[in-house]
């Protein structure tokens, strides 16, 4: 018998909001967490980003922790991962995270990178600044007894760790898995893109003809999948995901779009779907030029220009590792809710083939979501969402 | 202007980590990118890096880059029309 | 039952020596990490323009994946969507971070660099061997406190088995503050050069060789 992965709990930390579904409501009243940012620390010019609230973070991690726990026991980037799945816990009381069947799953570009900053280190040890220390940190957190395993594939990170988790379902090994994504916003990583000069000077427009460059953003989302476990109120499994590489250039999208055309072409196939029946692609999005034109060709090549599609990327930010984990809930809400988020900051299509972007937020019947992604290393994923009937 | 395309050889050759180049492989007219020396599109934001730290230039518009970074001489005219 | 896999090649670069299915094939003990992983590029010729402009983890990986598969030329063999790539390591890419970290650390000498920015992923080195071996299939970056024959062992078995790929290349490969260390090998579902059971066992034996 084959074992399913369900969606039991999941959880999106966000500057919209701590749960999903304040993140969900948010997105349905067309707010956006990014901003135009003057903070010195993160920029020395004003920089439009989504960032998270500090002093929220420091106030609700308080909340859930004992009065033992100092607040410097916890890195900012970890205070968001345990407030994130300690909200998935108090969802569904029937993960047990202590569990040897039990996995956390990690997702991450680069976890505490801040703490290479020399203004920054003292506070910490220098080790923190392994993802594999950060990792394991969370997982003793929650007196997990397993070896936290840490994905940190660009920004097809967070789609990866959930293909991974449902694999690893499949081999039984474990019952229940835990997968995790986040990054933060940090001088490393604005700077670094400000050198790629790949910033908008506005929020980011997705596959918009205005569209010039990317919003950063810095959020953590967490999925909770079992075999063995339900939701207390829906049946969502994931069907299918796969990956693939352009073999074309370490930072340049492919101009043909072959890499994430694969990519979906393996998903569906595993999923068993015909494009037909895709009901919804939650796409990657980031607004630069040739991102959104390669995604437009893959798109098509799939036989998917028609299928209602949108971009989170103006809503949170570009979340690097915590991206395809936080749009994939999106994703598994909106298939909850049947209602398709419109494109915030979409008005005229300008991607090299037509392809349908929701503008408007409206309601729809969604069977299923194809959440894509790519990133730098000319890397591609895909992963494919479906309600099931049962009993 | 010739003291300036040697020194700008030298330049680029250790902004790009062109190591197993030598300044006198690179033809001062011959096109930087696609055939000439093959330079990417990362190599041509780290033009835009070396004008700046090297020379005091800033380019606001990395689409300038185009016509700048046509051959060395072309990026040495730009210098020398822009130095203050 | 389970399916049995093999690995088919492998090559190790550490401590100055460089270790192709068995045979020490190069060795330099006097030089330091990186000019040693520059002087293995020059000693077997591996002629590839970009190699210069990668971080020293993505030398390293472009070497020891380029010895690998010269001796063991799967991409004859296979579709490029069927061959998947997955490496892992401790350090990830801190020590480009710390580079790049460097650049921005002094307001007044501040000049962030994209081609070193671009380098402080580390799957960017599955990225380079994709390029140069024309590699399209899955593709993972992995982190572990060290090498973990276990999981990768298991893994690479349930991706070959569950056809979703048929030849896997995988491995380790670490750089970080004058440390490095390269171990990478071709997995596949029939007997090869080499016709070693893929397995932790196995995995564990080649790389503490």
């Amino acid at each position: 018998m084959k074992l399913e992965s369900y969606i039991v709990a999941d959880n999106i930390i966000s500057p919209l909001g701590f749960t999903s579904s304040e993140n969900f409501e948010q997105l349905k009243q067309k707010k956006t967490g990014v901003q135009r940012l003057e903070t010195s620390e993160l920029s020395s010019e004003p920089v439009c980003a989504a960032l998270v609230d500090t002093q929220k973070l420091n106030s609700e991690f308080q909340k859930i922790t004992a009065n033992n726990i100092e607040k410097k026991d916890f890195t900012r980037l970890e205070k968001m991962v345990l407030l994130s799945i300690h909200d998935c816990l108090k969802q569904n009381s029937n993960i047990d995270i202590t569990s040897k069947k039990t996995l956390i799953i990690f997702s991450t570009t680069k976890g505490n990178i801040d703490l290479l900053d020399p203004k920054q280190a003292s506070e910490f040890d220098k080790k923190r600044v392994y993802l594999w220390e950060t990792a394991k940190i969370i997982a003793q957190h929650f007196n997990n007894p397993n070896k936290p395993l840490i994905v940190s594939n660009a920004c097809i990170s967070g789609v990866l760790a959930i293909i991974l988790g449902k694999r690893l379902l499949e081999t039984n090994q474990y019952d229940t898995i835990i997968v995790s994504g986040v990054d933060i916003l940090t001088h490393f990583v604005v700077s670094g893109f400000q050198s790629f000069k790949a910033i908008s000077n506005e929020v980011a427009k997705p596959y918009d003809a205005k569209r010039d460059g990317i919003s950063l953003g810095e959020g953590c989302g967490t999925i909770v999948m079992s075999s063995v476990i339900r939701h207390p109120s829906s049946d969502i499994i994931v069907s299918g995901g796969a990956s693939s590489n352009d073999a074309n250039h370490i930072s340049g999208p492919s101009r043909t779009g072959d890499g994430l055309f694969l990519a979906i072409d393996k998903t569906l196939k595993e999923s068993n779907v015909k494009a037909s029946e895709v009901s919804y692609i939650s796409g990657h999005g980031t607004a630069t030029l040739y991102n959104d034109d390669m995604e437009s060709l893959a798109i098509t090549d799939a036989h998917l220009e028609n299928v209602p599609m949108n971009s989170l990327k103006s809503y949170f930010g570009h979340t690097l590792g915590a991206a395809g984990i936080i749009e994939s809930i999106i994703g598994i809400h909106s298939m909850l809710e049947n209602t398709l988020i419109g494109t915030f900051n979409f008005n005229e299509l300008g991607v090299t083939k037509p392809i349908n972007i929701i503008k408007n937020t409206e309601s729809a019947n969604i069977n299923n979501c194809l959440k894509t992604a790519a990133g730098f290393g000319g890397c591609n994923a895909a992963v494919f969402f479906q309600k099931v009937q049962n009993n | 202007m010739d003291a300036l395309i040697d020194q700008l050889k030298g330049e680029i050759i250790e902004q790009l980590n062109l190591e197993d180049l030598k300044k006198e492989d690179i033809n001062s007219d011959a096109p930087l990118f696609g055939e000439g020396l093959g330079l990417d599109s990362i190599d041509a934001l780290e033009l835009i890096v070396l004008l700046e730290k090297n020379h005091g230039i800033k380019v606001a518009n990395p689409a300038d880059g185009k016509k700048i970074f046509q051959s060395v001489r072309t990026m040495a005219e730009y210098i020398q029309a822009n130095k203050k | 039952m389970e399916t049995k896999n093999y690995i088919t090649s492998y090559c190790s670069i550490k401590s100055g020596k460089v270790n192709v299915n068995g045979k020490e094939t190069y060795s330099d003990i006097n030089l330091s990490s990186v000019d040693f992983i520059k002087s293995v590029y020059k000693q077997f010729q591996l002629n590839y323009p970009k190699f210069y402009k990668m971080d020293h983890l993505c030398k390293l990986a472009f070497v020891a994946s380029d010895l690998l598969l010269k001796s063991n030329p799967i991409m004859q063999k296979y579709a490029p969507e069927d061959v998947s790539v997955i490496i892992a390591n401790s350090a990830s890419s801190l020590e480009i971070d710390t580079e790049h970290q460097n650049t921005i650390s002094d307001k007044n000498n501040y000049f962030p660099s994209p081609a070193v920015f671009v380098y402080t992923l580390p799957n960017i080195l599955i990225g380079e061997i994709a390029i140069r071996n024309c590699i399209k299939g899955e593709n993972t970056f992995f982190i572990f406190d060290k090498f973990d024959a276990d999981f990768m062992g298991s893994y690479i078995n349930s991706l070959l088995n569950g056809s979703k790929a048929k030849c896997s290349l995988t491995g380790w490969v670490d750089f970080y503050e004058n440390n490095y260390e390269a171990f990478l090998c071709t997995v596949e579902k029939e007997e090869g050069i080499l016709n070693i059971e893929h397995n932790s066992e196995q995995l564990n034996k080649l790389y503490n060789n």
